[in-house]
């Protein structure tokens, strides 16, 4: 365990001990015990920079399952380091910003900062871990989390049916993405992802390569809500809003982004990965930015264009890989693609992140977040205008924010595309620039809407539920921070080039790279007149136009049938699911004992029966038996009288007493085969047992013999004899083979020798085979509770807690 | 259902201790003898039941205040410590240590950490079957 992993596991230690300070010191907003943890997390990773700069690396393992090839080995590269930044960077802000967001005498604080944390270290595990399974593993966790932290506010209908849907699609992705790193580590025999990289020319030709990539990228598209997958983003919406600008803009969801970045090495030389991630990335950014305009919550409008801005970088990686089919690197105009994508990462986190943090101050301030209600706040909110200003800005592409760049950038690499002779992209090549060009104008559209809506026009407080006012100091901080990104990042780009920008493009494209050389990154503003340049005038004009005219032809969205959407389908899909399975439960789940123990019987004479039936087990051997004499022929008497009587007794007491007779006399046998312990236990169960059925005696319904049909009593006589056959049938069969030497030669040598005990079976129980009473009387504590719960805990009938109404 | 059980109630107090003692007696014996912590703590349980049966659910409530379901809790916790303490010594999870000692009244007497491990076993036994018992019996 190396620095790097305990960094990994920091969250998780600290979210352990967020409850005690809740308790111990509630008059301190627990937030600021938890914003030191991101902050030394973040210093601490800045020290890596050196190397990664170099696109050199780090790499600790600790030893996890190795007898299965599974390590906990943490690997810091530029791509890593880049995403390490964010988590901890932006998580330092987010956690700032909810000190002031969330009141510490309202809100069960310890539930959000636990879960936050969980989520950071799920996060930081995510991006550096170098093997699959760990990877997998953090990945799960932050489904979770995120699951958690929407359904936060528990008692809102719609934070539960967001929290379930992001939970089911995510982890259906999750699930299918275990699925492809199954099918990757059996082609490449290895967990390790750098392992699988070395080997991907062998990979690219296997079998099962594409199967590996598809269920790869379904884990990446569900996570980073692409087409189709994107409705879960929009009702995750319902988290409070620090989560939102945490987990559903800057971090979680760009997990999907970086699966994609970080299998690139391996996958991207195929046409696929070229075609599908390209094509989806692509689409859903035109399909999101559409959908966007017609939102009519302000953190709605975010969703879509956190989807959106998803699918632009997700685009460019995708067009990016076509680099890894041309050599030199001076001219190798797609990795310009790559660059984009790792900038606009960058870009997207700081606008995004201080725009969900402006919509978090309105709705605090104003108690809504519908932009139908809103308007004229500029006067009362200047601060909060200034930064709205400069993040929709940066958003739709205008300068001199960052937005802009890395917007021209895209723009640009979708025109080069048209030049590309690779993967028959010829015939399509022009629907690229298109279908970007007008995903931008409607980006352009939203963010005005976003600026506009809210702080211009008429001012309408008799429709506000408080009186607006300019947020607190505390709650501007982070937003302020991440606002003077935009505009660094903006003037400065180069601030980035070759910091963190060509480090992360490298690991992202490291075979195109020659050793000890570098990408090539410089960014500025003026091109010239350019294709892109003036494709985004064209947007800045279409899409002031269009904006003005918004109310004529908004009546375009009412054509798109509500039946036909996903969310309907998601909808309709999971009430069928519910149903079916509702109706296939209740056609055999009857409400009685004896119908579940006629199942159980049933199997069990069926399995049973058949394995020895396919496998000829059966044998009969007598050669090794002992005689039988008086005593063993009376027990045995004894038992079958004892056991008739339970089946013909008048009075249920007499059944009792009669089972505890059978129960005593099988005791008594144990007595005659000299086996004291067993013969003492089998007396003190019995006797125990039989209290308790005496005990239960009161609940039972009187007996009667003759309520139930003929029918019903054959079925039930046959499945008893069938179940005494059978058992029957075995003991003599077990009795009869003998496949293996007894164990018991062991046990005489070593009782006394090695656990320094005389009596055998005791020895066996609490030192040979400890561990199995360990976990006997585990089950039986966990039997207990069980008990104690469903007879303490009954739900009233009819009450309002059943959960299936 | 009143009945009058002088008989049963003045037995079943004088027993009651002849069958703690019992138990006390096997679980002690268990490592090498016929008893263990097992037979132990079904036969307290039984002694417990006896009285149950003699008086009622309130009397033997009065008697032993004990949350027998905490009596599970900490039954468990001493068999996992047993196991989980051979980690201390660096010796594989699990791992019994045992020696001989000379001590006053009892002479020879083996000291083994399965007697801890054991006892966990006993008290998770009584646990469990009283939790069960009370919680039926309570229930109507």
């Amino acid at each position: 365990m190396s620095l790097l992993h305990w960094a990994i596991l920091a969250p998780f230690i600290m979210a352990v001990f967020v409850p005690f300070l809740r308790k111990k010191a509630a008059s301190i907003h627990t937030g600021w015990f938890v914003l030191i943890l991101p902050v030394v997390l973040f210093s601490t990773f800045l020290q890596y920079f050196p190397v990664t700069m170099n696109n050199g690396s780090v790499s600790e393992t600790a030893a996890w399952i190795p007898s299965l090839g599974i390590d906990f080995t943490a690997y810091v590269d530029g791509l890593s380091l880049l995403f390490v930044l964010l988590i901890t960077g932006i998580g330092a802000l987010v956690v700032l910003y909810s000190i002031f967001y969330l009141s510490k005498t309202k809100e069960s604080l310890h539930h959000f900062y636990v879960y936050l944390l969980m989520f950071m270290g799920a996060m930081l595990g995510v991006v550096l871990s170098d093997n699959v399974i760990t990877l997998y593993m953090f990945w799960e966790f932050t489904s979770i989390s995120s699951f958690l932290l929407i359904a936060y506010w528990y008692d809102r209908d719609r934070s539960r049916y967001g929290a379930l849907k992001s939970m089911l699609i995510t982890v259906f992705g999750g699930l299918m993405m275990l699925g492809g790193f199954l099918v990757l580590s059996i082609m490449g025999n290895t967990f390790s992802i750098r392992e699988l990289a070395a080997q991907a020319p062998e990979l690219n030709d296997h079998p099962l390569f594409l199967l590996a990539m598809i269920l790869v990228l379904l884990g990446a598209f569900t996570k980073s809500a692409q087409f189709p997958f994107y409705i879960w983003l929009p009702d995750a919406m319902e988290a409070p809003t620090p989560v939102s600008a945490y987990l559903h803009s800057a971090t979680m969801v760009k997990a999907g982004i970086y699966l994609v970045a970080r299998f690139s090495p391996i996958f991207a030389f195929s046409g696929y990965w070229f075609w599908i991630v390209g094509a989806v990335g692509l689409f859903t950014m035109a399909w999101a930015s559409f959908n966007a305009v017609k939102q009519t919550d302000l953190k709605g409008i975010l969703a879509f264009s956190t989807v959106s801005q998803l699918g632009l970088i997700m685009s460019l990686l995708g067009i990016g890989a076509a680099s890894l089919h041309f050599d030199a690197l001076d001219d190798n105009i797609y990795t310009a693609a790559v660059i984009a994508a790792v900038f606009h990462l960058i870009n997207h986190a700081t606008f995004k992140g201080s725009l969900f943090m402006v919509v978090g101050i309105i709705d605090h301030e104003t108690g809504t977040r519908d932009i139908r209600k809103l308007g004229g706040l500029m006067s009362l909110m200047p601060i909060t205008f200034t930064l709205s200003v400069i993040g929709a800005f940066s958003m739709a592409g205008l300068p001199p924010f960052n937005g802009f760049l890395s917007k021209e950038m895209f723009l640009l690499s979708m025109i080069q595309l048209m030049e590309l002779n690779l993967f028959n992209v010829e015939s399509w090549a022009l629907l690229f620039p298109v279908l970007a060009w007008v995903g931008s104008v409607f980006t352009f559209i939203y963010s005005m809407m976003i600026v506009f809506k809210v702080f211009t026009g008429k001012f309408q407080p008799e429709k506000l539920d408080k009186k607006p006012h300019e947020a607190p100091l505390g709650m501007l901080i982070s937003p302020i921070v991440l606002a003077l990104l935009v505009v660094v990042f903006g003037l400065f780009p180069n601030l980035l080039s070759y910091s963190l920008i060509q480090p992360a493009a490298a690991a992202i494209v490291p075979s195109i790279i020659p050793p000890g050389e570098q990408l090539y990154v410089n960014i500025y503003f003026w091109h010239g007149i350019t294709p892109e340049l003036l494709m985004t005038i064209g947007v800045i004009i279409v899409g002031l136009l269009l904006y003005k005219w918004l109310p004529k032809w908004m009546g375009v969205y009412d054509y798109f049938p509500g039946k036909v959407t996903l969310n309907h389908f998601y909808n309709a899909s999971l009430y069928a699911a519910e149903r079916g399975s509702n109706s296939i439960t209740n056609a055999y789940m009857t409400g009685f004992i004896r119908s579940y123990l006629v199942y159980i019987f049933a199997f069990f004479i069926a399995a049973l029966g058949f394995t020895m039936w396919a496998k000829e087990a059966f044998t009969f051997d007598a050669s090794a038996a002992a005689p039988i004499n008086f005593y063993e022929v009376a027990l045995v008497l004894v038992l079958i009288a004892a056991t008739l009587t339970i089946l013909f007794a008048k009075s249920r007491l007499t059944s009792i007493i009669s089972l505890g007779a059978v129960g005593y006399t099988v005791s008594l046998f144990f007595v005659i085969f000299r086996a004291p312990d067993l013969a003492l236990t089998q007396l003190v169960i019995e006797t125990v047992s039989t209290a308790l059925f005496l005990l239960c005696f009161y609940h039972l319904p009187k007996l009667s013999r003759h309520e139930e049909r003929r029918r019903f009593q054959v079925g039930n006589a046959i499945i008893a004899a069938g179940v005494g056959m059978i058992v029957t049938l075995i003991g003599i069969s077990a009795h009869s083979s003998k496949f293996f030497d007894s164990i018991n030669a062991y046990y005489i040598e070593n009782t006394y020798t090695k656990a320094g005990g005389e009596n055998m079976v005791n020895v066996i129980l609490v030192d040979f085979r400890g561990f199995d009473t360990l976990f006997e009387i585990a089950v039986l504590s966990v039997a207990a509770l069980g008990i104690y719960g469903l007879i303490k805990l009954r739900l009233e009938k009819g009450g309002e807690t059943n959960e299936n109404e | 259902m009143k009945t009058n059980d002088v008989i049963f109630q003045t037995v079943a107090k004088i027993v009651f201790f002849m069958i703690i003692f019992f138990a006390i007696h096997l679980f002690f014996a268990g490592h090498y003898y016929p008893g263990g912590g097992f037979v132990g703590g079904l036969l307290t349980s039984g002694a417990i039941v006896l009285l149950l049966l003699a008086f009622d659910m309130k009397t033997v409530r009065r008697g032993f205040p004990v949350d027998f379901k905490w009596l599970t809790a900490l039954g468990l916790l001493f068999s996992v410590g047993t196991a989980a303490g051979s980690l201390i010594f660096n010796v594989p999870f699990f791992t019994h240590a045992y020696d001989y000692f000379q001590l006053p009244l009892f002479g020879k007497t083996s000291l083994h950490t399965a007697m801890l491990f054991d006892l966990g076993v006993y008290l998770v036994v009584i646990g469990v079957t009283m939790t069960i018992i009370q919680t039926i019996g309570e229930s109507e």
